[in-house]
């Protein structure tokens, strides 16, 4: 009898230890509290179509679905308003005064967006490619960090701040391919040069066109993301640069070189929203 | 002994506070009365709130209005295109002529009363005064210039060190700053002193005959778009310019709607005696030429404003006796205290 309570307990003690020890592993979402905030950071990793992102390669050119060879010089694209949502449906959205990332194709290290969410685990992200239009109308002093007016430079340098139309520009996309005729309709510096600067966040009082796009992914089938104080849970895309040629209303570089600020922004921004893939979660 | 003391400490206390009670009264007559609404103007659209005007702030946008290091080669300063004595704007230039000796496409519009401006430059596209100086900066033809850069000379001139911890508290010299000061001195620059105005603040001056029956005219045939006390009701319109040579479309350019094509922002009709040439691409070189336009020379271009299509004629009708009455009254528009305003000067 005795020997037999003293196996019941220390069985039933070492059942306890391991549930313990599975639960550690679980490590089960803590009980939602906005003030409970811990890092979780988003990488924007840049690649083109089948193969990584490299500038200027023109040893081995890219190809686009209309056959056109291409190489990439400068990219830069603003990500913002970034929000998270649970299984349970519980949201948070990051304070916009921290919730605005300039991502550069020639600068590694800005491919992550950090941001602070409360702990849980997030089956849902949400975020914006481009500065919204409350944004662009906010008055100066809070145009500051990646949305100052003189971050960058000017715009052969990544200045991304459009001084005569006042707004940003989403997203700037520039290149070179031999399709690009040297006449005004292709590129008459004889550089072959493509660019794509979008821009139009819906107009300060009258409706213009909006490129501003919202983006979701569902993290569910590469990876929730974890986010707890002690880690540093970080969700992996692709951004694919092959879909702004090859998205849903595919176009040839040779017939649109330059578009900048005009109807067909639009197309392009409507290709460029498709842009973004969960790879997987890295918790 | 101790007493003696406390006495003469006394009497050199009463003695100092006797020296101070001086200093005020010559503050006061130096005293720097900041943005005042003239009584005969309606209520600002500037937010004063965001951006107080100080004496500081307001001698530090001077001194960067007439800056050359805004420019890429520190040649132009705002001042260049926009001088005092032309009602800030170039006399005599139809389009700017800016950094190497590079001309623009438009005509430079007037430093007057931008406080109660809701939309900035002929064709719109800037809509905050705060960030309206990033354009002549940057543009090619103007300054040429990266913002990124101007801030960096500035940040290496000493006098600025001093004059934005004045106007700011601390030394950073941040866009913000830059910004906000520019815009303080260009508030401060209104032109609300002309004969007109005296008029309507029944100052004591009075129209001639010529220019009341012009105000008359004014009132029934310009008043709906050049609409008091501002004579801009701040709208953007077609008036029948026809199309220029390098075809500036206008508002059109920053909306992309259809509508907008050849509209451009109605200019105020102040000052008009500095401020030719006319129009946003400076076509008309006198007051008369800009008059005939309306009476004749309306071309019929989309989006043409209906106020100048009326009774199946284009354009307004005036007579020769109309132009010289309505050009009595225009002359009741021009401010010679704005234009002399020392304080609106390069110091």
């Amino acid at each position: 009898m005795k020997n037999t309570n003293i196996i019941i307990a220390t069985l039933l003690s070492v059942l306890s230890i391991s549930f313990a020890g599975c639960s550690k592993k679980d490590n089960p979402a803590p009980e939602f509290q906005e003030t409970n905030l811990a890092p979780l950071s988003i990488e924007f990793d840049n690649i083109v179509g089948a193969r990584t992102f490299t500038l200027n390669n023109t040893g081995s050119p890219y190809k686009n679905a209309a056959g056109e060879e291409f190489t990439i010089s400068f990219l830069q694209y603003f990500i913002s308003n970034i929000k998270v949502e649970t299984a349970a449906g519980k949201s948070y959205t990051v304070n916009p005064d921290s919730s605005y990332f300039l991502i550069k194709g020639a600068d590694k290290a800005s491919r992550f967006a950090s941001v602070k969410v409360p702990e849980g685990d997030y089956t849902k992200l949400t975020f914006t490619l481009g500065v919204d239009s409350l944004r662009s109308t906010m008055p100066i002093d809070k145009r500051t960090g990646v949305l100052d007016p003189a971050a960058g430079g000017d715009h052969e340098n990544g200045g991304m701040y459009w001084g005569w139309n006042n707004g940003y520009i989403f997203f700037k996309y520039e290149g070179n391919s031999k399709v690009i005729s040297d006449d005004a309709n292709g590129d008459p510096t004889g550089k072959k040069q493509f660019k794509y600067h979008i821009g139009f966040f819906g107009g300060y009082t009258v409706p213009t066109i909006n490129n501003v796009k919202v983006i979701t992914l569902d993290l569910n089938a590469a990876g929730i993301a974890r986010v707890r104080k002690d880690r540093a849970s970080n969700v992996h895309l692709f951004v694919d640069l092959m879909k702004v040629f090859n998205g849903k209303k595919p176009f040839s570089i040779a017939e649109h070189p330059n578009v900048m600020f005009n109807d067909f922004s639009s197309t392009v921004a409507g290709n460029y929203a498709d842009m973004f893939k969960h790879d997987h979660t890295e918790n | 002994m101790r007493k003696k003391h406390w006495i003469v400490l006394l009497v050199f206390g009463l003695f100092v506070l006797a020296c101070k009670k001086d200093n005020p009264l010559k503050e006061e007559i130096e005293k720097f009365l900041g943005f005042q609404k003239p009584s005969n103007f309606p209520e600002p659209v500037y937010k004063f709130a965001n951006n107080e005007v100080t004496k500081a702030g307001f001698e530090l946008g001077r001194a960067l209005f007439y800056d050359p290091r805004l420019s890429r080669n520190n040649t132009i300063s705002c001042g260049s295109c926009h001088i005092q004595s032309a009602a800030f704007t170039q006399h005599g230039h139809d389009v700017s002529h800016g950094i190497d000796d590079r001309l623009g496409t438009r005509n430079s519009p007037p430093i007057m009363n931008l406080a109660w401006n809701k939309a900035f430059m002929w064709g719109g596209g800037v809509y905050d005064l705060d960030l309206q100086p990033i354009t002549p900066i940057t543009t090619h033809e103007e300054m040429d210039e990266s913002l990124d850069n101007v801030l960096n000379k500035i940040r290496a001139v000493p006098k600025y060190t001093v004059m934005f911890k004045q106007a700011f508290g601390s030394e950073e010299v941040s866009t913000a700053r830059f910004m906000k000061a520019l815009s303080q001195f260009m508030l401060m620059c209104v032109s609300s002193n002309s004969k007109y105005d005296q008029v309507m603040r029944k100052e004591g001056a009075v129209f001639t005959a010529d220019e009341q029956a012009g105000y008359l005219i004014f009132k029934d045939k310009c008043a709906s778009c050049h609409s008091e006390p501002l004579f801009t009701d701040g709208s953007f319109r077609n008036n029948g310019l026809g199309t220029s040579a390098v075809n500036d479309q206008g508002l059109y350019a920053v909306t992309l709607i259809q509508t907008d094509r050849y509209k451009f922002k109605v200019p105020s009709l102040r000052n008009l005696k500095y401020t030719a040439p006319f129009t946003h691409d400076g076509r008309f070189l006198s007051l008369d030429g800009m008059l005939e336009h309306y009476n004749s020379e309306v071309k019929d271009t989309p989006n043409l404003d209906p106020l100048l299509r009326k009774n199946g004629r284009l354009g307004i009708e005036l007579t020769n006796t109309d132009k010289v009455k309505l050009t009595a009254f225009l002359g009741t528009l021009n401010d010679e205290a704005f234009i002399n305003d020392k304080r609106f000067s390069e110091q």
